[in-house]
C-alpha cells in the first residue's frame, strides 16, 4: 500500500512541476500575477507530494517490505535500523527520490522566506527550479521508479553494499546531495536573472547564502568521505583522485569561487556576468558528477549499477540544462554590463585572483578526469590520470591562492594599498619563512615541498591572527581592544574560521604526507613492533560476531613514554548479507597523531600480517574542513546574510559600515 | 565569441559522452596489451603431486588452450568454475589453470570440491607470472593459439552471456 501511495505521489509531484515550470513564465509575459504567484503554490505541493513519496519508501525500508523490488535488493531484515534507513538513500533509486525531495524543500525554502523578491523574479526562480524537479521526476517514474513491485516478494533481502554500512558513509551521500542540490538554488537564480536581463546586488545578496550553504554541506560530504576512506579502507590514505571524488570536489571548488565572487556583485555591482557563469557551472558540475556516477562512463569504486538506459536519461538531461542555460548565457551575457569600478590593488580584485586560482584548479582536476575518456574517444588507448597530475596542479595553483589569501582580507574595498596591506603581514611572512626554513634545515634534501607546504600553512594562520589583531587595533590601542573584539561580527569571524581551516588542513596534509611512519610486518602474539617511538604489542586475535558479519578482531597494546596508552582492535570482516570482505582500522587519534592499525591475514602458526603507523597530525585534516563548516554556518547566520532579506534597514548599514 | 565558449565545451562534452555510451564498452575493462604477442616464459610447479613444470612450451601444442588464472579465495572463479567444465567438457578445449597468489593445498581443496576442468595446473604463489602476463585480477582467461601467441584477454569471469557471445566467437575464430 505504501508502495502504490509513494509512486502516485510522485505523479502528483510531476504534474505540479510541471504547471510549476511553465504557467509562472507566461505568467511574466503577460504581467498575469496571479499565474505567478501559482509558482508558489506549486513548489509547496511538489515538496508535500515529495515528502510523501520519501516517507513511503522510508516505511518500506523499516519495515523491510520485501515486495517492493527496491527494497528487496538493497535491504536485510538482520541489518541494523541506521543502516535500513541509510539504504534508503544508500542505491540509485533513493538516492534520486532524496535528490528530489531536497530539491522541492530548497524550492519551498526559497518560496516561504522569498516573499519580498520581486514577484516576477520569484515566479522565474521557483519556475526554473520546477523544471530541474520535472526533469529528475521523469528520470524516476521512466527509468529508475523506486516503488516497483517483486511478485513474490522474497522472504529475505539482498542487504546494502556492506562498505556502505558505516556510521561514516551513511551520511556521506546525503550531505553531497545537499551540497549539489543547495547549487540548484544558485543555478535558478543564475538562470532567472538571464531571463529577467538584470542581476543586481540584491541578486548577489540572495544567491550568497545558497551558495555558502551548498558549500558547508559539499565540504562536509567531502570531509566524511575521505574520514570513511582513511578508516575503512585500511591503508592510511585519505583521498585517491578518484572520477568521483573529483567529481565532488569540482563544485566544491566552484562553489567556493562563487560565493567570493557574489561578494564583488553585491559590494560594487561589477564581476556579473562571471558570476552567473559560475552559478551555472557549479551546477552543472554538480550534474556531472552525477551522470558520472551513474552512467558507468567512468569507472569508480563510487559507481552505481549502471544501465544504458539512465546514461542516455540522465546525459540528456545533462545537455538541455548546462547546455540550454549556456545557450541563455551566450544570448544574455551582454547585458551584464559592470557599473561599479575597482582599483588593481583593492580586496575585490584580491577576490578576482581568488577565483581565477579556484577556477583554474577546477577546471585543471575537470581536464584531469576527462582526459583518459579524450584520449580513448580517439582510438589512443587507455590510460589513467593518477595523482602526481593532480597533487601537481594542486601544489602550483593552491599555493599563490593562499599567498594571495593571507593578504586579500587585509585590503581595504575598492581601493586599497599594498603597502599598508604588507606592513599587517609582514611580521606573518617573517614567521612562515623562518618556519619553512628550520624545517629545510632540520631535514636535509627531498623536503623542499613539505617546507613550502609548511611554511604556507603558517602564513596563512598567521595572517588570520594580525588580520582579527589589525581589526581591533591589538597594537595600536590595546585597552579598547576587548571592547572591538566583542563587535566582530559573525560573518567576519565565519570568513577568519574558514581562513584559518584552511592553513590548518594545509598543516595536516603537509605533516602527515611528509612524516607518517609505516611498518609492514608479519607479527605472532606477543610480538612487540616500534613504530614511531610507540611499542605495538600484538596480543593475539579474537572472533567477533556482528549482527550480519563476522570477524577477525586483532589487539594491539600500545605503549609510549613508559605507559599505555591504549588498545587499537582493527577488524577484518565478512559480511554474510551479500558476501564481502571490508577492514576497520584500528585508531587511536593522539594530539601528536594518530596510532593506526590494520589486520590482514593469517601467516599461519598463530601469525598475522599487520600493517602499522604513526601518522602525525593527520586528524587536523578533519579538524581544519569542521573549522570551515563552522566558519561557514557561522556566516549563515550572521543577520546580514540570514537567508531571506534584511529587514532593518539601519542596522544593515550600521553593520555593513562597520565592516568597511 | 567569448561569450559562446562555454556552449561551445558543453557540447563538446555532451556529443563525447554520447559516444562513450554508445559504444560498447566497459570502463573497468583494460585492454591487453598482450594481444597478438607471444606467451612471456615462465616456469611453475604443477599443483599435482610428481608432474612436471608448467612451461611456456606447454601451450605450443599446435592447438588453440585456455590459460585460466584462478585462485581459492576468489569468489567469482567458483561462479565461472561449471563453464570451465563445458569448455573442457563439451568443446574438449584444453583448459590449463594457473593458482594465482593461492597456496597449493587450498587450490587442491578448491578443483577436489568443484571438480577439475584443467589439463595442466600451474602454481603462481606469489602472482610474479601474473604479474608477466598483465593479469589485474582473478579470474581471467587467456586465449593462446597454437603457435604460443595470445589471442584473445577474457577480463573477469565467464558467466552469463560471455561464454556464448565473446569467448566461443573468439574461439570459432582460431578453429
Amino acid at each position: 500500500m505504501a508502495g502504490e501511495l509513494g509512486h502516485f505521489s510522485l505523479i502528483l509531484a510531476l504534474i505540479f512541476a510541471l504547471i510549476g515550470a511553465t504557467v509562472p513564465h507566461i505568467g511574466a509575459a503577460r504581467g498575469d500575477a496571479r499565474l505567478m504567484a501559482l509558482g508558489d503554490r506549486s513548489v509547496f505541493a511538489q515538496f508535500l507530494m515529495a515528502i510523501s513519496a520519501f516517507s513511503a519508501l522510508t516505511y518500506a525500508f523499516i519495515t523491510s517490505d520485501f515486495s517492493v523490488v527496491n527494497v528487496a535488493t538493497n535491504s536485510h531484515t538482520l541489518k541494523p535500523m541506521l543502516y535500513k534507513v541509510s539504504g534508503v538513500w544508500g542505491n540509485h533509486e533513493g538516492s534520486l527520490l532524496f535528490w528530489v525531495l531536497i530539491l522541492t524543500l530548497f524550492g519551498a525554502l526559497v518560496s516561504w522566506r522569498g516573499q519580498k523578491l520581486p514577484l516576477q523574479f520569484r515566479s522565474r526562480v521557483l519556475a526554473v527550479q520546477s523544471l530541474l524537479v520535472v526533469g529528475f521526476l521523469m528520470f524516476i517514474l521512466f527509468t529508475s521508479n523506486p516503488f516497483l513491485r517483486l511478485d513474490p516478494a522474497p522472504l529475505e533481502g539482498n542487504g546494502l553494499n556492506p562498505l556502505l554500512q558505516d556510521p561514516g558513509l551513511a551520511f556521506h551521500p546525503p550531505m553531497l546531495y545537499l551540497g549539489y542540490v543547495g547549487l540548484s538554488i544558485a543555478f535558478s537564480f543564475a538562470v532567472a536573472a538571464l531571463l529577467e536581463g538584470e542581476v543586481t546586488p540584491l541578486w548577489a545578496r540572495w544567491v550568497r547564502p545558497w551558495a555558502l550553504l551548498a558549500w558547508v554541506f559539499l565540504t562536509g560530504g567531502i570531509a566524511l568521505g575521505s574520514w570513511w576512506a582513511y578508516y575503512e579502507l585500511g591503508w592510511g590514505g585519505w583521498w585517491f583522485w578518484d572520477p568521483v571524488e573529483n567529481a565532488s570536489f569540482m563544485p566544491w571548488l566552484a562553489a567556493a569561487a562563487l560565493l567570493h565572487s557574489a561578494i564583488v556583485v553585491e559590494k560594487r555591482d561589477a564581476l556579473k556576468s562571471w558570476t552567473i557563469l559560475l552559478a551555472i557551472v557549479a551546477f552543472s558540475l554538480s550534474l556531472l558528477g552525477t551522470f558520472l556516477v551513474r552512467s558507468g562512463v567512468v569507472n569508480s569504486v563510487h559507481a552505481f549499477a549502471t544501465d544504458p538506459a539512465r546514461g542516455i536519461f540522465i546525459l540528456a538531461f545533462l545537455g538541455i540544462v548546462v547546455g540550454g542555460s549556456m545557450a541563455l548565457y551566450a544570448w544574455r551575457a551582454p547585458k551584464m554590463a559592470p557599473s561599479g569600478l575597482f582599483g588593481v590593488v583593492s580586496r575585490e580584485s584580491a577576490l578576482v585572483v581568488n577565483n581565477i586560482f579556484l577556477s583554474t584548479f577546477a577546471a585543471v582536476v575537470l581536464v584531469g578526469t576527462l582526459y583518459p575518456l579524450f584520449v580513448e574517444a580517439f582510438g589512443a588507448g587507455q590510460i589513467t590520470v593518477g595523482p602526481p597530475f593532480f597533487e601537481y596542479a594542486a601544489a602550483v595553483l593552491m599555493s599563490p591562492l593562499i599567498v594571495a589569501l593571507g593578504v586579500g582580507p587585509l585590503l581595504a574595498w575598492k581601493r586599497g594599498k599594498v603597502s599598508r596591506a604588507f606592513q599587517i603581514v609582514v611580521p606573518a611572512l617573517v614567521v612562515a619563512l623562518v618556519a619553512g626554513t628550520v624545517l629545510v634545515w632540520r631535514t636535509s634534501g627531498g623536503y623542499v615541498m613539505t617546507a613550502i607546504g609548511f611554511g604556507l600553512a603558517i602564513w596563512l594562520l598567521a595572517s588570520v591572527f594580525l588580520e582579527i589583531a589589525s581589526r581591533i587595533k591589538l597594537w595600536q590601542a590595546p585597552g579598547k581592544a576587548w571592547a572591538r573584539f566583542a563587535k566582530i561580527t559573525r560573518a567576519q569571524w565565519g570568513m577568519s574560521l574558514a581562513h584559518a581551516g584552511l592553513g590548518v588542513i594545509l598543516l595536516g596534509v603537509t605533516i602527515s604526507e611528509a612524516f607518517t611512519t609505516e611498518d609492514l610486518r608479519v607479527m605472532a602474539p606477543g610480538d612487540t613492533a616500534t613504530v614511531a617511538g610507540y611499542d605495538f604489542t600484538f596480543e593475539g586475535v579474537a572472533p567477533v560476531a556482528g549482527p550480519n558479519f563476522t570477524a577477525v578482531r586483532g589487539f594491539f597494546t600500545v605503549r609510549g613514554g613508559g605507559e599505555t596508552l591504549t588498545t587499537l582492535t582493527p577488524e577484518d570482516r565478512v559480511y554474510t548479507n551479500p558476501v564481502m570482505n571490508t577492514t576497520e582500522a584500528g585508531i587511536y587519534p593522539l594530539i601528536a597523531g594518530d596510532l593506526y592499525a590494520v589486520i590482514g591475514e593469517a601467516a599461519g602458526a598463530g601469525r598475522w600480517s599487520v600493517r602499522l603507523y604513526f601518522k602525525p597530525m593527520i586528524s587536523a585534516l578533519w579538524l581544519g574542513a569542521l573549522m570551515m563548516m563552522i566558519g561557514g554556518i557561522l556566516s549563515l547566520s550572521d543577520r546580514r546574510l540570514r537567508i531571506g532579506l534584511p529587514t532593518g534597514k539601519k542596522k544593515v548599514q550600521a553593520i555593513t559600515r562597520g565592516a568597511a | 565569441m567569448q561569450r559562446f565558449i562555454p556552449l561551445i565545451i558543453v557540447s563538446a562534452l555532451v556529443l563525447l559522452f554520447l559516444g562513450m555510451m554508445l559504444s560498447d564498452r566497459n570502463p573497468k575493462e583494460i585492454d591487453s596489451v598482450l594481444i597478438g604477442r607471444p606467451v612471456p616464459a615462465f616456469s611453475l610447479e604443477s599443483l599435482a603431486q610428481d608432474a612436471p613444470v608448467l612451461t611456456e612450451a606447454d601451450l605450443k601444442t599446435g592447438k588453440p588452450v585456455l590459460v585460466n588464472f584462478f585462485a581459492s579465495w576468489c569468489v567469482p572463479c567458483r561462479a565461472e568454475h561449471e563453464n570451465l567444465m563445458v569448455l573442457a567438457g563439451q568443446y574438449r578445449i584444453p583448459v590449463i589453470g594457473i593458482a594465482y597468489k593461492n597456496e597449493a593445498d587450498k587450490a587442491r581443496g578448491f578443483l577436489s570440491e568443484l571438480g577439475n576442468p584443467f589439463a595442466k595446473t600451474g602454481l603462481d604463489l606469489d602472482g610474479r607470472v601474473g604479474i608477466d602476463w598483465g593479469v589485474s585480477g582473478v579470474p581471467e582467461t587467456f586465449l593462446v593459439d597454437g603457435e604460443g601467441v595470445i589471442r584473445y584477454r577474457h577480463w573477469g569471469p565467464i558467466v552469463g552471456d560471455s561464454l556464448e557471445k565473446r569467448l566461443l566467437p573468439e574461439l570459432e575464430r582460431l578453429q
